[in-house]
């Protein structure tokens, strides 16, 4: 049980979202990404329906490309959650042989955004858990905790729904779908003393360890397979690395660090000057990216 | 490990002045300045409070431009933001922090903020969150938005303009939607001089306009968003300013809304929790007061009775939960209780009414249309809704009323709300999340409007309610039921009080107003003069009808147990009650099954000569001839006929039903 009166007020608007999405859409389902925010989003829906198991199962849309840490951390977490989960891959990307070294921003379309929308229609899910936080990035700053998507999954930020006290309309449409956030208004540091105060377990990428590496255009990416394709001359180095967030291994910037404990992770969090979604190459194509992004059905 | 004792001893000077404390552990266990050495790893955020304030202000008063100041000032910025922030702007003339918060791409193309966007950022004491809310009147209803869920406004005028139409508007909004506490920022200090005296000025004309607002906590502060003048750092120009800067005052303005956790307990169920057979948990948070085990508690709105088992929750049951806490409660007893039901405090349990007196704001693009069906959103609850013609529409700019046929977007209206079912619910002014609604579209599933309730209407007051003229009728509508006579009449001892009494027990048990007219409260006090000659025996009869009357009148159900022996007295009664309201009651038995009875002793003493005039030995019994009732007490239990009596007055008699 949280001790502080910020992470009290935090947790308990969280439960109740999750709480009343359980009770008002038909099929809800929680993407699980393995990450930090989606360990908090777990732990804190599996509070909110104790002595219960959570009553949705947990979608991963993989990509292939995810760290071997995650896959690892992914089925034990279901399993210990008690909780079905789902793993989507994009079978056209599959076939296609979509990857982050040949394709570039296709890699993403195709397989998180298409993935995803694939997942969706597949299951007839109409209310899908997402773990995104409103500090991350601009356009999400703007985006309500209850994000409603036309039949295509497409976000129109110009016609959102008023969203008054704690009250939520999670009515649509056959067809339409809500994207859900229950942890909106956490931040960065909070994810991290939360888990830390709660004892959640997260990658351990999160924390600092000596990792092979090599440096492209400024950004640290860590060598987790044979797939790396290394450059000419390229040859992996051992740096004390670790991740701020974790996304496909080959488009994640790690961050030279020593803090390999929790405690040093929140005091880091704390000096630190740069933002998390630093680390994602993706974000940072175009000004507005992002918004884009979730028009098209990104999450 | 918490007693009630230690939480007078909960630390003072820490900086972290709760809102409330949420869990019984709060108080204890919350490191005070003497305790640092033994942090926690989070201790950093552990002690923060919260505080959650909105900005509002006209197009160009430079809102966003002030936001991004404070954020870049106060070190909240990222580095990687900062540069970005730098490659937007593209000149060397300064930073467009406004860039910063407006994140659409339709917002930086049309240089205004359209949307609320939510900025988190902390100081030693606090964590913020900052709604920006659009300034122009066309996004109003974001503006609601955003301050619904804020304890406390920045109120943007710029210093140059003064106070203008969009100031009156967004204070007046920022009122009705509950926030008293108001940071008036008159900007743009810069471009006008730092003058001590526009700044004063402006101030003044600020508080004439507040005060009818009732927004008495208004702390002005005169800054520059663009130079930074008094947003962090204090400034050299405006020496004569002796107050905080704004951020100063954000850090340390007391966060004391409504105090919810003194208040009686209310929780909206909003899931019920049933993983197996042996568990039936009710999931919510908790909106007002406290709980703990063994507290006896109503199921609103049908008013069904239990207490508290426990207080679930993952990390062990709870000794107590206070307003703000999301928890799972057992109760004692398996009464019926599910979404949309309030949990409340036995002894003063939520209203409950299917008519409300509201306040609309309209959010749509599509005006209200009355009398067509929506649906309301109340705490956990969705009914079925309509609406009637707008009493009127407040001017937002001025705050003058005036008749309007409808709603259209951004307008505030008083209306009235009637539902298909009654909820449980409280007024806005005394709990945000039990009177505070929105209304849905049925066909289009938009949220059209939010509302706040101000009062339950009555039935009677829905229809007619400036010209009625309070009549038995109105008395009657207003008490949900039609007047009626029971009159119990038969020989001493046939059983009449018995029966009058399990029928008095049964329509108070459904919720129907009545009063018992006997022997024992009316010849003891008001016909104490009368006797038992004949002649007294029907004044007794002709007051106690008199009675009976005006207890109709007023629009009880009245139950009369006399013997009332006389057919005339009987039938000079049923004269005075109007038509159909008067139900004779025959409560028959054999003079020698009563005297068998005789449960006073009555009938010994008149056969023994000790008392005159005693119906049925010394007097007699003239026996209804057309009852509306018959009871036959050799045949039938005095519960079975009560059962009955009051199937014949609620089941064919009440007019609603």
């Amino acid at each position: 049980m949280p001790v502080s009166p910020h992470f009290q007020r935090l947790e308990a608007e969280s439960i109740h979202i999750l709480r009343e999405v359980v009770a008002e859409a038909e099929r809800p389902v929680m993407l699980y990404s393995v990450g930090k925010d989606s360990a908090v989003m777990l732990h804190l829906a599996r509070k909110a329906f104790y002595p219960a198991v959570p009553p949705f199962p947990l979608l991963h849309v993989d990509t292939t490309w995810k760290f071997r840490d995650m896959y690892a951390l992914r089925d034990r977490a279901a399993a210990e959650a008690g909780m079905p989960l789902i793993v989507h891959r994009n079978p056209d990307a599959l076939a296609a042989g979509i990857n982050p070294f040949d394709h570039g921003a296709r890699h993403t379309d195709l397989w998180k955004t298409e993935g995803l929308k694939q997942a969706l229609d597949q299951h007839g899910f109409d209310a899908a858990f997402g773990g995104a936080r409103r500090d991350e990035e601009k356009s999400r700053a703007k985006e309500r905790v209850f994000s409603f998507r036309s039949a295509k999954h497409g976000w129109d930020p110009r016609a959102q729904r008023p969203e008054l006290w704690r009250l939520y309309n999670a009515r649509h449409a056959p067809g339409e779908s809500i994207r859900v956030f229950p942890l909106s208004n956490w931040t960065e540091l909070d994810i991290w003393q939360y888990i830390a105060a709660e004892s959640i377990e997260v990658v351990p990428l999160y924390l600092a360890a000596p990792r092979p590496t090599v440096v492209r255009d400024g950004t640290i990416l860590m060598v987790d397979d044979a797939r790396f394709r290394l450059g000419p001359g390229e040859t992996p180095v051992e740096r004390h690395i670790r991740f701020r967030t974790l996304g496909c291994y080959p488009l994640t910037g790690a961050v030279e660090s020593r803090a390999d404990t929790l405690a040093a992770v929140v005091a880091e969090m704390q000096v630190t000057t740069t933002s998390e979604r630093q680390g994602r190459t993706i974000d940072r194509d175009a000004v507005g990216s992002m918004e884009r992004k979730k028009r098209e059905g990104y999450f | 490990m918490a007693t009630a004792s230690h939480r007078g001893g909960a630390p003072a000077g820490d900086g972290a002045r709760t809102r409330s404390a949420l869990y019984e552990d709060d108080a204890v266990s919350r490191p005070d300045r003497s305790d640092a050495g033994r942090s926690r790893p989070d201790h950093d955020g552990a002690d923060k409070t919260m505080l959650r304030f909105i900005t509002c202000g006209s197009v160009d008063d430079g809102k966003s431009t002030l936001i991004g100041r404070m954020l870049y000032d106060a070190g909240a910025l990222f580095a990687d933001q900062a540069a970005e922030l730098e490659a937007e702007a593209g000149t060397a003339a300064g930073l467009d922090f406004a860039s910063l918060v407006d994140g659409l791409t339709a917002e930086r193309e049309q240089g205004i903020t359209i949307d609320v966007a939510y900025r988190y950022f902390a100081t030693e004491r606090r964590k913020f969150v900052v709604a920006d809310t659009p300034g122009h009147e066309q996004y109003t209803r974001n503006m609601v938005t955003g301050a619904s869920t804020a304890d406390l406004a920045v109120i943007l005028v710029d210093a140059r303009k003064g106070v203008l139409t969009q100031t009156r508007r967004h204070s007046r909004l920022v009122s009705l939607i509950g926030i008293r506490r108001i940071v008036l920022a008159v900007n743009k200090m810069d471009l006008i001089g730092y003058d001590r005296t526009v700044f004063e000025r402006i101030v003044a004309e600020y508080r004439t306009l507040a005060a009818p607002l009732e927004l008495d906590a208004v702390v002005a502060i005169p800054l520059s968003g663009l130079t930074g003048a008094n947003v962090v750092h204090r400034s050299e120009a405006m020496s004569w300013y002796s107050g905080p800067t704004l951020l100063e005052h954000l850090d340390q303005v007391p966060v004391v809304a409504t105090d919810h956790a003194t208040t009686a307990f209310r929780m909206p169920v909003q899931w019920v929790n049933r993983p197996d057979q042996d568990f039936r948990g009710f999931a919510g948070t908790v909106v007002a007061g406290t709980i703990h085990p063994g507290d006896p508690v109503r199921v609103m709105p049908s008013g069904r009775a239990s207490r508290v088992a426990r207080i679930v929750t993952a990390d062990g049951d709870l000794p107590r939960a206070t307003a703000g806490a999301a928890v799972t409660l057992v109760l004692a007893d398996a009464v019926d209780c599910s979404r949309g039901d309030v949990i409340a405090a036995a002894g003063d349990p939520s209203a409950v009414a299917d008519r409300f007196a509201a306040t609309l704001v309209w959010l749509a693009d599509a005006p209200l249309v009355p009398g067509r069906g929506y649906l309301v959103k109340l705490g956990t609850a969705t009914a079925g809704a309509s609406v009637r013609p707008p009493d009127h529409v407040v001017d937002v700019n001025t705050g003058t009323q005036h008749a309007a046929a409808t709603l259209a977007l951004n307008d505030i209206g008083a209306v009235e709300i009637a539902l298909d079912r009654a909820l449980a619910f409280e007024a806005y002014a005394d709990n945000v999340d039990l009177g505070g609604f929105i209304l849905i579209d049925r066909t289009t599933n938009a949220t059209v409007a939010a509302g706040m309730i101000t009062g339950a209407l009555r039935r009677a007051e829905n229809v007619h309610w400036q010209s009625i003229e309070i009549g038995r009728d109105a008395r009657a509508r207003q008490k949900g039921q039609s007047p009626r006579v029971l009159w119990f009449t038969g020989l001493s001892g046939a059983g009449k009080s018995t029966i009058a009494n399990l029928v008095e027990r049964k329509l108070h048990a459904i919720g129907r107003h009545s009063f018992l007219l006997d022997g024992d409260n009316i010849r003891h006090g008001l016909n104490r003069d009368l006797g038992f000659s004949a002649a007294d025996r029907a004044e007794n009869i002709r007051r106690v009808g008199e009675v009976a009357r005006l207890m109709a009148d007023a629009g009880l159900i009245v139950l009369s147990a006399f013997i009332s022996p006389f057919r005339a007295d009987r039938d000079a009664v049923r004269a005075l009650i109007p038509h159909g309201e008067f139900l004779e009651v025959f409560v028959n038995t054999s003079l020698s099954d009563a005297e068998a009875r005789d449960t006073k002793g009555l009938y010994a003493k008149a056969r023994r000569g000790e008392i005159a005039d005693f119906t049925g030995i010394s007097s007699p019994y003239e026996e209804p001839t057309a009852p509306e009732i018959r009871v036959d007490t050799t045949r039938e239990t005095a519960e079975a006929a009560a059962e009955r009596i009051v199937e014949r007055v609620i089941g064919v008699w009440s007019h609603d039903l």
